[in-house]
């Protein structure tokens, strides 16, 4: 019994092992300037982690298999602990998984410590059930005004938004259903949910925010990738979560402004 | 007057109850209301492993058409899902280690007749059991069973018409956390009681079994995050019913405004996690105290490091309540209380390390016996450390952005809540089996059983990770519309096949269960040769413990393989041990 | 009188019970002082959830005063919190539930000098306090019905004045307070209820004592719990 438990879970931990090595189902590759840090972290997580858990696994088969009764060993040793290598791998495994975190840290301050650059593209994204709506300020580089009751979901664009026509700032708004965004320069998303918690993910960019109604959450990244991406809804808002999509478009400096000039020029 | 009352004192107190009702009913045994925890235990776990196979069908058939349910609709899907979460953390998870082994067993083990408050403990029980029928009544009313997940983040909990589901289910889902909670807080205070003033001569705390220690934190951590539980209970039953606005801003749903202005989401989320936290330290808790138990004894050695352990589950009880923003780093919360909740979170995985090691250190130089129980112990260890692993991960912001409500957290928390803890049930069961019984298991059936489902639940769990770092998101009910999650679907389809073999074994435990209470071989007072008091009294216990005698105690609860002992084990209640080193 | 003598914390696992043990289980016709001990043990350990719900709530009044939330209409972050003007009604009630209080503690001790001497002169002993007995288990019920008949004019004053459950946030937790308050007090009154019948009962003078004296606490508890939620109305808005 001891030899089959030592050979399945020495199997079961290779085998995993192995999937997790040959990155058999992976992150897809990373399009944005924050991803290198984070995936690089993952890496030294990985190693770290997946070392500690082979270890444990491969020990663990391998005491149980040892130690049975019958084999080699004939009386238990009769011992309480030993003190000293209790301090020790205490130490040890502090020192392993505070150092982990700290070393994530810095990544985790660039992200979210510091406010958008002052040269980002704005984009004001809309959480609702169960639709991502995108809006860009216009030439006069302001959000206008949103009213729940002008909110009208089966018009889409700017009357799903409640944009109240009223305020002059909303006039050159661009409303779109999709996000289009430069490449190689940031940008700053300003999230926002009419109902109930909603989540922009767009895992090729390694980001992902909680949209919470009641706030306008501010946060940045820097795709670095032409290309399209799934935006996903990644906190369960109701029925249709699982259908609720949108699309990144990343291109380039010159078509982003071709695309918003096209859109602003229909506001006219 | 006088003679009088001590007669009827005496005789409401010492005599064992005649009749069915104040027998098995309403009885005031703690041995018959742990066996009520442990069957209406036993109940939840089939119905929650039902749902989950529900699930499993519509992630990978959608559109099919089920016999006797027809199609299950994507609001279907998450009110199966919600209710599976909801039955397995309380009514399982919550229920069995602590409500059914730890009444059973933590009286007998600190030598004591009974708990401190029977009358209590007989309530409790009704109160538990209460919850669960008003749980299951949400399945049945108009509009079913609430679809805002175990979890019932607010602003979707807290309106009526933001899915279907939310009306009248969600209200009674409410209701029956509310009442649960107060059948736990009932639960804890018997615990905590018994064990700090009912212990028998000799039986100091630093002689107590881990079993015990477990328990008792176990209830100290209940009885500090229930209360909190139920104060979010009913401010969300407010906000749902009265018009208060404590969870909901100012929202539109379906382009109606709802009357409600200026509530913080993130308040019930607060308010929840820091229950939700030491939740799942009291789910897994009682089963570490059992693995510790279980490895000392089938390893004919004593525990490595008995202070270690104690003030490991000391520490991951309190740390337990330090840590829960981890659940909400991608909430909108500060990114600096993330950090700080992210030291915190890495720090309580030390503690854990350190039982980790211990365990192994307790089957180093052992002299291993490989029962059905041992086996189930062995299995949470290996379990344990990997589900463990994935928490490192998740409890890294900068990773979690990532990782957050990706399928890699429902393989951290099922490996760890879903199968080692219920590890730790499977093993109890196998071990406490004679004692409560008068029986054996069938041994054959139980290795059986341990095989397929320790092999099925890495085959159901593993993939997860895989599913989890490509992308793949959870409370999704089904993978149809988004490109890259549609790819992932032949992992969907290997963990169902798994699922489906797996839960079908658990009825080779149910079948040995309730046929070894009738067919087993009959079973010793100490079939195990263990040390803790359980083992010195008759099987099954009378209805005082200990027939009469109140036992006292001179050893520890580990004294296996003592130099110089007649017996290669020496229980608490014998003469005191002077090993010849 | 009986002090309250448990030791163990969970941080202190070495408590001095040694070979000492504990005092027989009740089961054996545990003696006056062990059921007295366990059953204010079984009262503090109770009264840990009931603070901790108090506390939960007092977190979400304190976090729920200083939120700002985003008003789409202006894109700006405001804070929406109206303190109430609380009754005066509410210090009359303070007044009524302080003097229970000490009503409670009277009946407490009274019943407690009885029930230590029958222990002190065995159960056959001759009842020997004064014949006349001041009613203050009576009394403190018949306070603590006038306290809640308080609190529910005070609700109906606040209800008069425009002030409801859903008005105000503020409102919202005034009404939340006083009721969760109002509902533990409420408990306590049903055992005083149960305290007073068991005699009729035939419930022995010390499990009566023992009522007595756990509810006694309860009761005071619920007093101070009582001033602090008044004054975190009153003073932190």
């Amino acid at each position: 019994m001891g030899l089959v438990l030592l050979v399945v879970i020495w199997l079961i931990t290779l085998v995993s092992t192995y999937f997790f090595v040959a990155k058999t189902w992976w992150l897809p590759a990373g399009a944005s300037a924050a991803a290198a840090g984070i995936d690089h972290h993952f890496t030294v997580s990985f190693y770290l982690m997946g070392f500690v858990f082979v270890a444990a696994q491969l020990a663990l088969g391998y005491l149980v298999w040892k130690y049975r009764e019958g084999g080699s060993s004939q009386k238990a040793s009769y011992s309480h602990g030993n003190t000293t290598l209790e301090v020790v791998w205490t130490v040890l495994t502090t020192i392993l998984f505070v150092g982990l975190n700290l070393a994530s840290s810095s990544i985790w301050a660039a992200e979210r410590f510091r406010a958008a650059e002052a040269n980002a593209v704005h984009v004001e994204v809309t959480g609702m059930q169960f639709a991502w709506y995108f809006r860009y300020p216009g030439p006069d580089g302001k959000f206008g005004l949103t009213k729940p009751e002008l909110e009208d979901a089966s018009a889409g664009g700017e009357a799903a938004l409640g944009l109240d026509t009223h305020d002059p700032a909303s006039k050159d708004d661009v409303v779109s259903g999709v996000m289009v965004v430069p490449v190689n320069r940031e940008v700053e998303v300003i999230l926002r949910a009419h109902d109930v918690i909603h989540s922009f993910f767009v895992p090729q960019m390694r980001f992902k925010q909680d949209a919470v109604p009641g706030l306008a959450i501010h946060m940045h990244f820097t795709p670095i990738q032409t290309g399209e991406y799934e935006i996903a809804c990644a906190e369960l808002c109701g029925l249709g979560h699982y259908k609720m999509h949108g699309m990144l478009k990343v291109v380039s400096q010159e078509e982003f402004d071709k695309w918003l000039a096209a859109r602003e020029a229909e506001k006219q | 007057m006088a003679t009088h009352e001590s007669a009827a004192h005496a005789s409401h107190v010492h005599a064992a109850p005649q009749g069915f009702i104040r027998k098995w009913v309403f009885s005031l045994d703690h041995k018959v209301i742990g066996l009520q925890y442990y069957f209406l235990a036993l109940a939840a776990v089939f119905v929650g492993m039902f749902l989950s196979l529900l699930m499993r069908i519509h992630l990978i058939w959608p559109t099919a058409t089920l016999p006797f349910f027809g199609e299950i609709k994507p609001e279907t899907y998450l009110s199966l899902l919600t209710m599976h979460g909801t039955i397995m953390v309380f009514f399982v998870l919550t229920t069995a280690p602590q409500g059914g082994f730890g009444n059973y067993f933590l009286p007998i083990q600190i030598g004591a007749p009974d708990m401190a408050f029977p009358v209590l403990n007989m309530l409790s029980f009704w109160t538990t059991f209460l919850g669960f029928l008003v749980l299951l009544a949400a399945f049945v009313v108009t509009g079913g069973a609430p679809l805002h997940g175990w979890t019932g983040y607010a602003p979707l909990s807290a309106l009526q018409s933001a899915g279907p589901g939310e009306g009248l289910g969600a209200d009674l889902w409410i209701t029956s956390i509310a009442i649960f909670c107060i059948g736990a807080l009932m639960g804890a205070l018997n615990f905590i009681t018994t064990t700090l003033d009912m212990r028998a001569k000799g039986m100091t705390m630093m002689r107590m079994p881990l079993t015990v220690w477990a328990w008792f934190v176990t209830a100290i951590l209940g009885l500090l995050a229930f209360g909190v539980l139920l104060s979010a209970g009913i401010l969300l039953l407010m906000d749902r019913n009265l018009g208060t606005s404590f969870f909901v801003p100012l929202v539109t749903v379906n382009g109606q405004l709802t009357g409600h202005k200026g509530g913080s989401p993130l308040l019930w989320q607060h308010l929840f996690w820091f229950f939700g936290h030491p939740e799942v330290y009291i789910a897994i808790l009682p089963a570490m105290g059992m693995c510790s138990q279980l490895l000392s004894v089938f390893s004919r050695k004593p525990i490595f490091g008995y202070k270690a352990m104690v003030y490991a589950i000391m520490a991951i009880g309190f740390l337990g309540f330090m840590v829960w923003g981890h659940h909400m780093f991608m909430s909108g919360m500060s990114p600096y209380t993330a950090f700080a909740f992210s030291i915190m979170t890495m720090g309580i995985g030390v503690p854990s390390a350190i039982k980790t090691f211990n365990w192994l250190g307790t089957l180093m130089r052992g002299r291993i016996r490989f029962t059905s129980p041992m086996l189930f112990a062995i299995g949470f260890v290996s379990l344990f450390v990997t589900g463990g692993i994935s928490g490192p991960f998740l409890a890294q912001p900068v990773l979690d952005i990532y990782l957050h409500e990706t399928y890699f957290v429902i393989a951290h928390f099922h490996l760890i809540m879903g199968v080692a803890s219920i590890f730790g049930i499977f093993a109890a069961t196998y071990y406490w089996f004679p004692k409560m019984f008068g029986r054996m298991m069938n041994e054959p059936l139980a290795k059986l059983h341990f095989w397929l489902t320790f092999v099925g639940a890495y085959a159901i769990f593993m993939p997860m990770h895989y599913y989890g770092m490509s992308a793949g998101l959870r409370r999704y009910s089904q993978s149809t519309e988004v490109a890259y999650i549609l790819k992932l679907l032949p992992i969907q389809r290997f963990i169902t096949i798994a699922a489906f073999i797996t839960i079908a074994s658990q009825f080779i435990f149910l079948f040995n269960l309730f046929w070894s209470m009738f067919k087993g071989a009959k079973a010793s007072d100490n079939p195990w040769e263990a040390t803790t008091l359980e083992w010195t009294t008759a099987t099954p216990p009378p209805h005082d413990n200990f027939g009469g005698r109140t036992p006292v105690v001179k050893n520890g609860p580990y004294e296996y393989s003592v130099p110089g002992a007649p017996r290669d084990f020496v229980m608490q209640s014998d003469p005191e041990i002077k090993p010849k080193h | 009188m009986g002090t309250f003598s448990t030791t163990a914390t969970i941080n202190e696992p070495e408590i001095s019970r040694d070979d000492r043990g504990t005092t027989p289980p009740i089961r054996d016709g545990g003696d006056y002082g062990t059921r007295l001990r366990r059953a204010r043990l079984g009262l503090l350990v109770a009264l840990v959830p009931v603070l901790m719900l108090f506390v939960s709530f007092t977190s979400a009044y304190v976090v729920r005063q200083g939120l700002p939330t985003l008003d789409p209409r202006t894109n700006n972050l405001i804070r929406d919190w109206i303190p109430v003007a609380l009754p005066r009604l509410l210090l009359l009630n303070t007044f009524v539930l302080l003097v229970s209080s000490v009503s409670m503690e009277l009946a407490r001790r009274q019943i407690r000098a009885r029930a230590v001497m029958e222990t002190a002169l065995g159960a056959n002993g001759v009842s020997s306090g004064d014949p006349i007995r001041m009613p203050w288990l009576a009394m403190t019920f018949v306070l603590g019905l006038a306290f809640l008949f308080g609190q529910w004019t005070a609700w109906k004053q606040l209800a008069a004045n425009g002030f409801y459950v859903s008005t105000t946030p503020s409102s919202s937790f005034v009404y939340l307070l006083t009721g969760a308050h109002a509902a533990h007090l409420l408990g306590g009154v049903v055992a005083l209820l149960i305290a007073s019948v068991a005699a009729l009962l035939h419930r022995s003078l010390k499990t009566r004592s023992i009522i007595v004296d756990v509810t006694a606490w309860y009761w005071h508890f619920m007093a101070v719990l009582w001033i602090y939620i008044f004054g975190l109305m009153k003073f932190v808005s």
